[in-house]
């Protein structure tokens, strides 16, 4: 009895000391893989971060798309309706990126106003406009519309 | 007159479930005959009833009609006939409708094929399903009516089902996705009956792990699905991106795989009690989670369903109000549970246990990533949200002990074994599967640390699978003869370890050897990604049904071999304007090429991504494999053994025959 009782024990706290230093960890990288969300007003004035993956987001500015003429650059304009920031990217854009368009960019801000996205989201739905894009707008910008609730 | 139909229908089931939900509790406390009887066929009626409102709603769609808004806001006359009927589904009231169905026909199927139990159990069984019943039948009457008329002004046309959704993925992917979330429902109410009934013996885990595993069939399905339409239709040439809406149904996944491990140590040894029901209950409840992380648009995700708060706000209080209910009465009545069996440090029960604790830790990992930007909003206002590199850097790191344990602990007797001379016979196998894997990665193309790790765990499970059939087989006269001797349950057991093994070595090779390459291209022009030439011959715009399609068609060679024709398109859809990506890909067990129209430049060419995705077949072909050991599993002879001698025994007690097959 005593030996299982021992064992018991050996078992229980092996266990949990395992079981809070992966807690431990997880709570580490966690910490360290949080992107924050910040609008182009809040970017301007100057809360964002420099060279840290964050993300921003807005509406794409009409007339703001620019292609490189031999490659794969883009660069368009997002903006709250008070300020705009101007996003670099390489690559293919979503189906949905159109100019007046909610979207979300993922990158680094290299300078205060230049953001090098690695991924553009756009979303399934034309209607669907991301939330922080939303409430940005209705920060920042004019109020607006609530979106229609059929999704 | 349909759709009225269909809404009456629907009200009438919520009547019944509400009959269902009061009288089945008092029929099992009073041991009423009469009240007993009717909780099982109120199940089966209120799952006719259910279905015939499903019905209805079907009709509606086949028939065009416009003024229910709900067909109009998601259908179209020029819509084929097979996605007005998947587009029942297709949006949130429809695919509420469809869960409430599933979740009323796992009802119906536990009132029927549970003649061998305890009447007062299965009554209250049925109870605690019909007040889950309430819940959503009301979520939807209340708040996601899809019988709704728009009038007077109906539209002469529908705006249209959402063209990523006119695919046969969809068609299949939330059915099977949602007979899992639902289907952990039935093991949830067999532990709520039995807490509240104060007496969870050991026949609660025999008679909850069929119907568990069942539900996790279709969950990996689901789940499964889910990934290859992603990876077809979205066309990122991506298969898993720890989107909320993939985190919200892979948490309940985890929690499940878990409950059937521990499910399997409860029965077979009277361990782990007050744990499995616990277990029992958090599967459930994060199947809820889920449900309301989907529904109520409060996480940013690729997933846009309802967006509107008051949905939300029933979930996130029918959720509140189930877990602390069910944890109340965990807290009140687990003292009662009494777990029997001791074991010693090197057993199954201890494997089990790591088991167990391992993929709790990895599902509160994933439950944390998703959860932490809202908790973060709440606290400080602040928007964020938590990206791949943790999920995927967290995963592989509790993957690997999983992994590492996997074959060893499939082998290992329950109670005791002794450790050196078992794990003796092990050292010849890992060293194979070190060096194979070394072979395997230099062949692909160069060493990187983690996919060395990967390939060689996946590789240690193949192993360890192999080499629990030639030990069994060593132990009878003849190999034919010991095969014969391992039962369906261990059968099951392999292969959903093979599954395993086999989704790994896809998931590490794809992620660390994929070309995924964006070029520009113009019509006539060949050019080179890394060793593939890719050519674009031809370009044709043409009219499908609904859509009108821009088609390039690409020829793919490899050192001056054609290897294949690609066409992908990029359509735009009629009614709802919508442009949409249509990939091509030449599917192979050991490669995908994948070719994408991106979009086209001012010049004339056109943006295209090309990629060559290595393995990536597998990581489906591994959750086939795992469906394949849960359906092997329910079908080991033991279960239809007890429906032999419940014919033979013709009694209402239970009849339990020895626990068998080990």
């Amino acid at each position: 009895m005593k030996a299982h009782r021992r064992n018991k024990l050996i078992a229980i706290i092996g266990g949990l000391l395992l079981l809070s230093g992966a807690v431990a960890l997880i709570l580490y990288a966690l910490s360290s893989n949080i992107n924050h969300f910040y609008p182009p007003t809040e970017v301007s004035q100057g809360k964002a971060p420099l060279n840290k993956t964050i993300r921003v987001g807005g509406l794409v500015a009409y007339n703001s798309v620019k292609r490189a003429a031999d490659g794969l650059d883009v660069e368009f304009t997002v903006t709250d309706n008070q300020n705009s920031l101007r996003v670099q990217y390489h690559g293919i854009l979503p189906d949905l990126f159109k100019e007046g368009q909610g979207v979300i960019a993922e990158g680094q801000l290299v300078s205060k106003t230049e953001f090098v996205a690695s991924k553009v989201l756009a979303k399934h739905d034309e209607k669907y406009m991301p939330p922080e894009v939303e409430q940005s707008l209705e920060k920042y910008g004019h109020p607006g519309k609530k979106q229609s609730t059929d999704y | 007159m349909i759709p009225e139909l269909g809404n009456f229908l629907l009200i009438m089931a919520f009547i019944n479930a509400i009959f269902l939900g009061v009288l089945s509790f008092i029929g099992a406390h009073y041991q009423h005959k009469g009240l007993m009887q009717f909780s099982k066929r109120a199940s089966v009626s209120i799952f006719v009833l259910i279905l015939a409102s499903f019905v209805c709603l079907t009709i509606s769609f086949i028939n065009n009609d416009f003024s229910v808004a709900y067909v109009a806001n998601h259908s179209n006359t020029q819509l084929p006939i097979h996605y007005r009927i998947s587009a029942v589904w297709g949006a949130h009231e429809g695919s509420l409708l469809l869960w409430v169905l599933i979740l009323t026909g796992w009802m119906a199927a536990v009132a029927i094929f549970s003649k061998s139990l305890p009447k007062p159990l299965i009554t209250r069984v049925l109870g605690v399903m019909g007040f889950i019943a309430i819940g959503f039948i009301a979520f939807t009457l209340f708040t996601s009516n899809p019988f709704e008329r728009v009038l007077p002004f109906i539209p002469i046309d529908g705006s249209d089902l959402n063209p990523l959704l006119q695919d046969f993925g969809l068609i299949v992917h939330p059915p099977m996705l949602y007979m899992g979330y639902v289907g952990f429902s039935v093991v949830f109410a067999f532990a709520i009956a039995g807490l509240l009934q104060g007496d969870l013996d050991h026949h609660w885990a025999r008679w909850s792990r069929p119907w568990t595993t069942v539900a996790w069939i279709f969950m990996s399905l689901g789940i499964a699905l889910g990934s290859w339409w992603a990876y077809y239709e979205l066309g990122w040439g991506g298969w898993w991106f720890w989107d909320p809406v993939e985190n919200a149904s892979f948490m309940p996944w985890l929690a499940g795989t878990a409950l059937i491990h521990s499910l399997a140590a409860t029965e077979k040894r009277g361990v782990f009690k007050s744990w499995t029901v616990l277990l029992a209950i958090l599967t459930f409840s994060l199947s809820l989670l889920g449900t309301f992380l989907v529904r109520s648009g409060v996480l940013t995700s690729v997933h846009s369903f309802a967006n509107d708060p008051v949905r939300g706000r029933f979930i996130l209080v029918f959720l509140g109000i189930v877990v602390g209910a069910s944890l109340l009465i965990y807290a009140i009545q687990s003292s009662k549970i009494r777990s029997k069996a001791n074991f010693g440090l090197f057993s199954r029960e201890t494997a089990l246990l790591f088991n167990n604790a391992l993929l709790a830790v990895v599902t509160f990992m994933v439950l944390l990533g998703t959860l932490h930007p809202l908790i973060q909003e709440a606290f400080t206002g602040d928007k964020s949200s938590v990206g791949p590199p943790y999920f995927n850097l967290m995963f592989s790191i509790f993957m690997i002990p999983i992994l590492i344990l996997m074959p060893i602990g499939q082998q290992i007797n329950w109670k005791q074994e002794s450790m050196k001379p078992m794990l003796t016979k092990y050292w010849l196998w890992a060293i194979s599967s070190i060096i194979i894997a070394l072979a395997v990665v230099i062949i692909m193309g160069g060493i990187e640390p983690m996919a060395f790790v990967g390939t060689t765990l996946g590789l240690w499970v193949l192993a360890g699978c192999a080499k629990y059939v030639l030990a069994q087989a060593s132990k009878s006269t003849s190999f034919a003869v010991g095969v014969k001797k391992i039962s369906r349950s261990y059968w099951g057991m392999l292969v959903a370890h093979l599954g395993v093994a086999v989704t790994v070595l896809g998931v590490v090779l794809t992620s660390y050897y994929s070309i995924e390459e964006n070029i520009k291209i113009h019509q006539g022009e060949t050019v080179q990604v890394e060793a593939l030439d890719v050519e674009f011959y031809d370009f044709k715009n043409t009219e499908g049904p609904n859509y009108i399609s821009s088609a390039g068609s690409f020829r793919i060679y490899s050192e001056g071999e054609l290897i294949t024709d690609l066409h992908p398109e990029k359509r735009k859809y009629n009614a709802s304007k919508m442009v949409m990506t249509e990939a091509d890909i030449d599917a192979g067990l050991f490669r995908d090429i994948y070719v994408v129209m991106g979009e086209p430049l001012d010049d004339g060419a056109w943006a295209i991504s090309v990629y060559y995705k290595p393995f990536v077949r597998w990581i489906w072909l591994g959750s086939i494999f795992m469906a394949l050991g849960g359906l092997l599993a329910v079908s080991d002879k033991r279960y239809r053994q007890r429906r032999r001698e419940r014919k033979q025994a013709k009694s209402e007690t239970t009849s339990v025959e020895e626990g068998q097959g080990e």
